[in-house]
């Protein structure tokens, strides 16, 4: 505040920030739009290392768009390299449409189960174990998957090898179910009382009101919290690098071992020299990842935000 | 007489509501079943390569034997790191965002940004650590680039936790402070943050926990295989116990023999980061039944 008060000028009688809070505010400020800044320069950098992938130099010819997007040849360390996605776009979409198969409706459940459901002990105790899930570290759980389903599917089922698709897709599902249930509880608590409250009034039973009523109107908030379960399965990384086998292959059956996205990312990283076609190439692939999850991620936000927008 | 609708009669519907609801019982009892063997499993496998030594010793015969005090140290340093890079920021953008801001295009689009931001692979901060910190401002491989690098991915967390404890401290408070006189900054700091700090500490817990557990970002950026001696600075590069599981367990010709070691690690990193979450959340459950308002 200023020592002196302002003398008014109009009817308004705003008095003008000091020095210090117009600094301070100014601070936070930057720091907020830091976050923001932050997206720009990671795709900036993500781009202009991927373009590098695309262009011809006196030493190596520049790999073409089609080339990229639609081979199925990832051969980086060959004589003659060839950088296609295909195959680790195919091996990222298997494991993270199986894993999603199984933590859509097991995270719904839960959801359904902790909002509706449990009682005061089971909610207490119930909850903090789902956040406490989400919270084990990603090597434990590919390490757990490589010394524990891998050896049991190879002799049960007699396969060459333990790491796999579904293998990779079970721990990617233990991953995404608590995300899916603690957002999707979220969306179902929001339902307003009323009408649930109506649809027993009517006759139903709690199960009925649970389908018929509660399910559909908390429709966009679930989908909200599907995507960005699906998000955090797509982005994954060392739980399929080791656990979904590495080949890259377009998976024909779930016991097939893929190489997605990821996997190929943490794997070949350290081993490429930096400014290398190989190095421009696994840009590419992190843009594309990038690109990948940045769709699930808006899709999310704007489906998150409609549902607000229409929650009473 | 009333009729029941086609597939409405009294007996399915009852049977229709047994069954179903059972099933969604037993999805939180799988859930806990899950949590459970995971748990039971890596203690009782691990419990038993964890002594004294192996807490407090460098790795020795090619990593077959002796402890993993330097990985346990650096993860601890790199999350630390990581916090010390988050906290100043995640804080001064959550502070404004509940503070300040006023609805608009510009809020919109921080908002976007920081939920996006909290939805990229943590591979993709990996590169882009690799290409800004190791690569452009030539820190190498080192702590630094590591903790830059986690701290920028734990940001999203640490912003949202803290703009949520700065939200739930009530209107009336600022209100009174700014009747008193206060400035809106006086106000803030004197009044709003001593009541919010408790929970954006909590955030800031679990959040650390999340970076201690990472293991994708600082492949590229922090880690070693090995190293022979203390870190003397921050541009030295570092084991973690996350890598060095990995490395155990996927590289190398001692996978077999180093077992014992990679069971161990993993019980260690369990605990620590399990047990960082479970403090914060024994934390917040005290805040929230303490608070007086």
């Amino acid at each position: 505040m200023t020592e002196k008060m302002a003398k008014p000028k109009g009817v308004l009688l705003v008095p003008k920030l000091s020095p210090t809070e117009q600094s301070v505010k100014a601070f936070f400020l930057i720091c907020a739009i830091s976050a923001l800044g932050q997206m720009f320069i990671i795709m900036i950098f993500l781009f202009s290392e991927a373009f590098g992938l695309f262009v011809s130099t006196p030493d190596s010819q520049g790999v073409s768009l089609a080339e990229f997007f639609f081979s199925l040849d990832w051969y980086p360390t060959y004589p003659v390299p060839s950088y296609g996605s295909g195959a680790l776009v195919a091996g990222s979409l298997a494991v993270t449409i199986v894993s999603i198969i199984m933590a859509a409706p097991l995270g719904i459940a839960m959801a359904i189960y902790l909002a509706q459901i449990a009682g005061k002990f089971g909610r207490e105790w119930l909850k903090p174990m789902v956040e406490l899930l989400a919270s084990i570290p990603s090597v434990v759980l590919g390490f757990v998957g490589m010394v524990t389903i891998a050896p049991f599917m190879q002799s049960v089922l007699d396969l060459p090898t333990g790491l796999n698709v579904l293998n990779a897709s079970i721990f990617l599902a233990i991953m995404a179910t608590p995300t899916i249930a603690s957002l999707g509880e979220d969306a179902l608590s929001a339902v307003p009382q009323e009408i649930q409250d109506a649809s027993y009034a009517l006759g139903a039973t709690h199960w009925e009101t649970i389908w018929k009523v509660i399910l559909p109107s908390s429709l966009s908030g679930l989908s909200t919290a599907v995507i960005l379960g699906l998000g955090r399965a797509l982005g994954e990384t060392i739980v399929v690098l080791m656990i979904a086998g590495g080949s890259a292959q377009i998976p024909i059956s779930l016991f097939d071992s893929v190489r997605p996205l990821t996997s190929t990312l943490a794997a070949e990283m350290g081993e490429t020299a930096i400014g290398s076609q190989h190095y421009h190439a696994l840009f590419a692939l992190g843009a594309l990842l990038f690109i990948m999850t940045l769709a699930f991620n808006l899709l999310a936000f704007f489906l998150g935000r409609h549902w607000q927008k229409n929650s009473v | 007489m009333l009729k029941a609708q086609k597939g409405y009669e009294p007996k399915r519907r009852y049977l229709r509501e047994k069954i179903a609801l059972f099933f969604v019982r037993s999805s939180g009892i799988f859930t806990m079943a899950v949590m459970a063997f995971i748990l039971i499993y890596i203690v009782g496998h691990g419990i038993s390569a964890i002594s004294f030594s192996f807490l407090t010793e460098f790795p020795k015969d090619n990593m077959t034997a002796g402890g993993i005090f330097p990985a346990i140290l650096g993860t601890l340093i790199l999350a630390l790191g990581a916090l010390l890079t988050a906290i100043p920021l995640g804080f001064g953008a959550a502070i404004y965002l509940a503070e300040y801001a006023r609805p608009g295009p510009l809020v919109s689009a921080i908002r976007l940004g920081v939920a996006n931001l909290a939805g990229v692979p943590s591979v993709v901060f990996g590169l882009f650590g690799l290409a800004l910190f190791v690569t452009e401002f030539g820190f190498g491989r080192s702590i630094l680039s590591g903790s830059l690098t986690l701290g920028l991915l734990i940001l999203p967390t640490v912003t949202a936790a803290a703009e949520e404890a700065l939200r739930q401290t009530p209107q009336s408070f600022r209100e009174a402070a700014l009747a008193l006189g206060a400035s809106r900054w006086q106000a803030i700091r004197q009044v709003v943050l001593p009541a919010a700090l408790p929970g954006m500490l909590t955030g800031a817990i679990l959040a650390l926990g999340r970076a201690a557990g990472e293991t994708a970002p600082i492949i590229f950026t922090a880690s070693a295989a090995y190293t022979l001696a203390m870190p003397d600075s921050v541009f030295r590069e570092v084991m973690a116990l996350s890598t060095h599981i990995l490395n155990l367990a996927t590289n190398g010709t001692h996978i077999e023999e180093t077992r014992p070691q990679q069971f161990g690690s993993a019980l260690v990193l369990l605990i620590l980061v399990l047990g960082l979450s479970l403090v914060a959340i024994i934390i917040r459950a005290k805040l929230k039944r303490g608070r007086k308002w």
